[in-house]
């Protein structure tokens, strides 16, 4: 191995504020009723889904059909997928740049959250933002956010539009790892500590910023312990079991729903590169085996196997399911037009203005006056 | 001499300038164990440790801050945010205390501090990512910005921020990072504040820099071969100081001008360009100075509105023609040829 390669540390544990480092074995919670086997079986239909559509998307991405930076949730669907059914359609959520899975999860059409990868104009930002920059009104997802930590002040203030008209929804903010060290994640914390807000913040942890991992960026690297620093609730739980995630986002959420922020910790892994194109050389051969060994689509699967909740047949179905729905994603949003080139000034006020530019790269501010014919013949 | 990349060229002059001042060290987000983002820091981590090739957390203010401090102690940090977008959220460090310093305290302090950081658009990163920022920092007294466009620039001015003692935002460009050209061997630093007359010529003046300088060259040999023009190439390579001179005395011969920049029209670098030429050449001036810009808008993703949205060669050709054809100086190809 490289010296340039890291050696491979077992990842943390879940553990939480009261009991630091409590041994959870994976997919404890195993459903005992029936309304749960029901939960446990919906959760995995989403995170194959969210498995198969990053996977077309990588593809379209070598096609050259989506450009930009693209970013995946693979290794994290377990955490997608138990956050977001902890939440009402009545809440809100604001994440960054990761985030086609919460997209889906959230109930967006998968076409047009494709078409959005895509750049056309059926995307669910009107080909506007891309991978990185996903929003839709009506699910309130307020935003998939390129800046790392752009998106934490503004789901503090939408807590506070929420909180001031004393409504009943609240806010997921969720973030990665490395964002925890941004001046905004700590500014925002603080703003929602002290005004008791009704959000639930949320660090992804998949134990790398880009290369960089969390040990070498954050000096308290169990980071659910930093809420400790504004007095706010917080815990950490294992991402990789959709459940126990969906278990702890639902007593995050109820702590927010009492009014006070809480600061969720979810350990994930980035299968793959930090966005596609992205190789990943600097993880040693070790850590890559360990994180594959961790696939959450796979030990999930083998649980729900294990505990007679799933035959290999109903696991093989669902697999080809999210496989054409994916693949009918890619197909419709290769037939959606792209935004026609005249509405490129249509978007940068929202109410119509005088004098706003809307000039073209080299079009003149004046048109030239005519050349004086007297003075052509000189 | 030898042929290398603007990356290459950037490559070697970093590590040339480590091993020459042990004061000298890096620090920046993903600049060691991943290679930098754009890998210019390749290989430097193995080569100077831990102690001189600093990856950051994600955390610009903080560490562009902590540059400005260890600089005010002597050493000499060359700092590397990601792309210039980032830069904002260093914006207060940068503006408020590196380009303060000096004059604030009465000259006791100075900052030997350079932020190396690419611009550029065009590569469908969308509206927050792909902004060309840089007059933020050329507007600020106490900044020095210089923006190479040529290998050869990006070291020679790169060795010239380095041993400046002044803050220097040092202006790269993603499309220029694989582009090829010749670099002398020795290490002769650029003059700051000086621009280059990089093409000779009498018809009219193209001005550009950093991606724009490049642009220009190409049009300029298009034009030469397609229309018969001999145009007039300056690349200002120092955002601040600017060199009116050089652009005032080019367009006193040529009688024209056409301003190309990557950032956005109103208010921009261009505008402070016109108004040189208007301030010191208006009597020799036969068309209003044309600026060609990328479009006033946040940048959408989609590759045909982002196209379109982003200033081309095509647009630069025409705003040339136009500006020709409204002094009757253009040249007709086929009378050339008679
Ligand atoms: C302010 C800012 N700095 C740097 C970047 C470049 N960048 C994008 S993602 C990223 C790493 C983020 O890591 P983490 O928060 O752990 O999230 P993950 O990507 O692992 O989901 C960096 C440095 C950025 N987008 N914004
Ligand atoms: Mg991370």
């Amino acid at each position: 191995m490289s010296t340039r390669q890291r050696t491979a540390v077992a990842p943390p544990k879940p553990g939480t504020h009261q009991n630091a480092n409590p041994t959870v074995v994976m997919h404890q919670t195993a459903p005992s009723d029936t309304a749960g086997a029901k939960r446990a079986t919906d959760f995995y239909r989403q995170m194959v889904f969210i498995r198969r559509f990053e996977e077309r998307a990588a593809r379209a991405y070598t096609q050259a059909l989506i450009g930009g930076y693209c970013h995946l949730n693979l290794g994290e669907e377990a955490a997608v997928v138990g956050l977001m059914a902890a939440l009402r359609p009545t809440d809100y959520l604001f994440t960054n740049y990761r985030e086609h899975g919460y997209a889906l999860t959230r109930g967006i059409d998968p076409n047009r959250v494709m078409a959005e990868l895509f750049g056309r104009s059926d995307g669910v930002s009107k080909g506007w933002g891309g991978s990185m920059h996903m929003f839709d009104l009506e699910k309130r997802m307020l935003g998939g956010y390129g800046i790392v930590g752009g998106q934490i002040p503004l789901a503090t203030g939408a807590a506070l539009a929420i909180d001031y008209r004393g409504v009943d929804e609240i806010v997921m903010c969720t973030m990665g790892d490395g964002t925890t060290n941004i001046g905004a994640f700590h500014e925002s914390l603080n703003i929602a500590a002290l005004w008791n807000l009704p959000i639930v913040y949320v660090v992804i942890n998949n134990r790398l910023g880009m290369a960089t991992t969390v040990d070498k960026s954050s000096a308290e690297p169990e980071l659910y312990k930093r809420a400790s620093s504004y007095r706010m609730a917080s815990e950490r739980v294992d991402g990789l079991d959709p459940v126990a995630v969906f278990e702890a986002a639902q007593r995050a959420a109820a702590v927010a729903r009492g009014g006070r922020p809480f600061l969720l910790e979810v350990m994930t892994e980035r299968l793959r590169g930090h966005s596609v194109v992205d190789p990943g050389k600097y993880r040693g051969a070790e850590e890559i085996a360990l994180t594959k060994e961790r696939d959450p689509v796979v030990t999930f699967a083998a649980h729900l196997f294990e505990t007679g909740l799933l035959t290999e047949q109903e696991i093989a179905a669902i697999n080809d399911g999210a496989i054409a729905q994916a693949t009918a994603a890619a197909v419709f949003a290769e037939a959606s037009p792209f935004p026609d080139v005249a509405t490129l000034f249509d978007y940068t006020y929202a109410t119509p203005v005088a004098n706003d530019s809307h000039r073209l790269p080299g079009q003149p501010l004046f048109e030239p006056a005519p050349y004086p014919e007297h003075e052509a013949t000189r | 001499m030898s042929i290398m990349t603007y990356r290459q060229a950037l490559h070697d002059t970093l590590r040339s300038e480590m091993h020459r001042d042990p004061d000298v060290f890096l620090m920046g987000e993903e600049i060691g164990l991943f290679d930098g983002a754009y890998k210019i820091t390749a290989g430097m981590l193995d080569e100077f440790g831990e102690k001189r090739v600093r990856d950051t957390a994600i955390a610009e203010e903080g560490f562009t801050g902590a540059a400005i401090g260890a600089a005010m102690l002597g050493l000499r940090p060359v700092v590397e945010i990601m792309t210039i977008n980032f830069s904002l959220l260093a914006l207060d460090q940068i503006v408020n205390h590196a380009a303060k310093i000096y004059g604030m305290f009465g000259g006791q302090a100075r900052v030997p501090l350079v932020i190396r950081t690419p611009g550029g658009g065009g590569q469908q990163l969308g509206a927050t990512h792909s902004q060309n920022i840089e007059l933020f920092y050329a507007f600020v007294p106490g900044m020095k910005v210089l923006a190479p466009s040529t290998p050869a620039d990006a070291k020679a001015m790169m060795l010239a921020a380095i041993r400046d003692d002044d803050p220097v935002l040092f202006l790269e460009n993603l499309s220029l990072y694989n582009t090829k050209g010749e670099v002398p061997d020795d290490d002769v630093p650029a003059e700051i504040g000086k621009a280059a007359i990089t093409r000779r010529g009498r018809d009219i003046t193209l001005i550009g820099y950093s991606r724009m300088a490049y642009v220009a060259a190409q049009v300029a040999e298009q034009l030469a071969e397609s229309d018969g023009l001999d145009i007039e190439v300056i690349d200002l390579r120092s955002l601040r100081p600017l060199d009116r001179g050089t652009v005032v005395e080019s367009v006193k011969k040529t009688h024209a001008a056409v301003i190309l920049e990557d950032d956005w029209l109103t208010y921009g670098i261009g505008a402070e360009i016109a108004a040189t030429i208007s301030d010191g050449a208006f009597d020799y001036l036969d068309a209003p100075v044309r600026r060609v810009a990328m479009a006033e808008v946040p940048m959408p993703y989609s590759k045909p509105l982002e196209t379109a949205a982003l200033p081309s060669a095509d647009d630069v050709i025409g705003a040339i023609r136009q500006t020709l054809d409204a002094v009757g100086r253009r040249r007709n190809p086929m009378e050339n040829k008679s």
